[in-house]
């Protein structure tokens, strides 16, 4: 039987009747179209799937819808604004952080996630934050790059502005190439 | 993958949750975290009639000290809260937390469904073991009981709650007053889930003569079809300064008295050796660790 859910999904409110079944990720992307979200593995290993519940990271194939009834939920679509990239993004893009882009949303979810508790982390750090999360193409030194980039940005107050996003991409780069 | 179709009742406080643990008994599940049993129903490994989620109960959740001196850990308290407890100074939860799964299973996973779902290679129940702690659980019909965790896990996936009993809170004892622990394990590089896992913790009580050593409690993960106390090694070491020579005339009876377990990462005989390589490890790690 259906239970009636109630998700607020990038600061929008959406009441729904969802068969205990379903997982997160299903709802977000099935029911409301947020097809940001990837599923890799789908056996809670890749990280592919990552969103933002309640303030912490999880493995959206792995939660429940039921089991969110009454949450709050961050994707990649709420986190981009409505002119330009957000910062991680920006920094993705800059220092090459993907190839195919699969793994890109949940990379960049679970680096949001750690930069919110920690805005300046080492690169250990960001490693040890992303060992849930698999890229298959990268090799992973220029999503670390990636994010000590967005982490700096983010620090130092620089926006997401085209301007700047421009000259932060430069920056990257060069700084993944030496 | 979708899990097959299931009831689902959320509970929101342990009496409700015991409610319909007594009506439903062994056609229902728990589910707190569901980092395990959803990946299991994902699979129809597991296919419960009816989820009764028990996420949302308060009470279950956090870690308060008792007027003893011992820690309440409620069994909903997620991995990700024991390591943000200023509380849990305990040197073998700080080798090991940051070790178990990832970020996000760690937001999710909780102590009770780690110990509840009793995967004979997973870290929390070692901890357990090694601490002494005790479980106290809940059920209607049998009400209150305090499980010590050396009694409560019997065999791969199997301890011995009843069906319609609750996982109410983990106490831990105070430590002793001159105490070091550790915990060391080999890890299958995939699933990060131990091939071998020892915890160790080293103390002295009132009556401990000079510097030799007569608190010693050792647990193996991973080894054997469940988490054990490695009561050999413990006897050969009470007595002794814990040093390199006592460690090292002690630990090859880790496995003692314990079959080993075989598969396609480790073979019975490369186990046990590790088993005997974390042994040593982990109680070299708590003497450095010494209070
Ligand atoms: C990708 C991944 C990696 C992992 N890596 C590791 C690792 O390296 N080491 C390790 O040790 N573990 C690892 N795990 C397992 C993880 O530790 C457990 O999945 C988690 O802690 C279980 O807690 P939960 O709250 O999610 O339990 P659930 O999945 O909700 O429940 C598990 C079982 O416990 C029962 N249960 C839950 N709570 C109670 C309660 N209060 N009373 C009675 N029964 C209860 C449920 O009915 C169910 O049978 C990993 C899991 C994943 C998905
Ligand atoms: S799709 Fe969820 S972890 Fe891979
Ligand atoms: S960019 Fe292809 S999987 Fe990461």
């Amino acid at each position: 039987m259906a239970e009636r859910v109630s998700l607020t999904v990038n600061g929008k409110r959406h009441d729904m009747d969802v068969e205990p079944r379903r997982l997160l990720v299903q709802v977000l992307r099935e029911d409301l179209g947020l097809t940001g979200t990837h599923v890799g593995c789908d056996t809670s290993q890749c990280g592919a799937c990552t969103v933002v519940l309640d303030g912490s990271a999880v493995k959206s194939c792995t939660v429940l819808a039921v089991q969110a009834d009454g949450s709050t939920v961050g994707t990649i679509e709420g986190l981009t604004p409505a002119d330009g990239l957000h910062p991680i993004q920006d920094a993705f893009w800059g220092a090459h952080g993907l190839q195919c882009g699969f793994c890109t949303p949940g990379m960049i979810m679970t680096a949001a996630d750690l930069l919110a508790r920690n805005p300046d982390p080492t690169d250990g750090e960001i490693r040890h934050a992303l060992n849930g999360n698999y890229c298959r193409c990268t090799g992973y030194q220029n999503i670390v790059a990636a994010i000590r980039t967005a982490a700096d940005e983010i620090r130092t107050g620089a926006g997401a502005t085209p301007a700047e996003a421009e000259s932060g991409a430069g920056a990257a780069s060069a700084a993944a190439a030496g | 993958m979708i899990p097959a179709a299931f009831e689902y009742d959320r509970a929101t406080s342990v009496e409700e949750a015991l409610g319909l643990l007594r009506t439903h008994g062994a056609d229902a599940k728990l589910i707190a975290g569901g980092q395990s049993l959803l990946p299991l129903m994902k699979l129809r490994l597991a296919r419960p009639d009816r989820l009764i989620d028990i996420g949302r109960i308060e009470a279950l959740k956090g870690i308060r000290r008792l007027d003893d001196g011992r820690l309440a850990v409620g069994s909903l308290t997620t991995y990700a809260d024991l390591i943000a407890s200023p509380e849990i100074k305990y040197g073998l939860f700080r080798d090991a937390l940051p070790t178990i799964a990832d970020v996000q299973v760690r937001n999710r996973g909780t102590i009770g469904g780690a110990i509840a779902h009793a995967d004979p290679a997973s870290d929390m129940p070692a901890l357990l073991l090694a601490l002494d702690a005790e479980l106290v659980c809940r059920s209607a019909h049998r009400g209150q009981r305090t499980i010590a965790a050396t009694e409560f896990f019997e065999g791969p996936f199997t301890t011995v709650l009843d069906p319609d009993e609750l996982l109410i809170e983990i106490r831990l004892p105070a430590p002793s007053q001159h105490h070091g622990s550790a915990y060391r394990m080999l890890e299958q590089p995939a699933s990060g889930f131990a091939i071998a896992g020892v915890a160790a913790v080293i103390g002295q009580t009132e009556a401990a003569t000079g510097d030799t050593f007569d608190d010693i409690r050792i647990a193996v993960t991973g080894v054997g079809d469940h988490p054990y106390r490695a009561a050999a090694v413990e006897a050969a070491l009470v007595g002794t300064p814990v040093d390199a020579p006592s460690i090292a005339a002690a630990v090859g009876a880790v496995c003692e008295g314990v079959e080993v377990m075989g598969d396609i990462h480790a073979d019975r005989e490369y186990r046990a050796a590790m088993a005997v390589v974390m042994a040593q490890r982990a109680l070299e790690g708590a003497r450095a660790r010494l209070t």
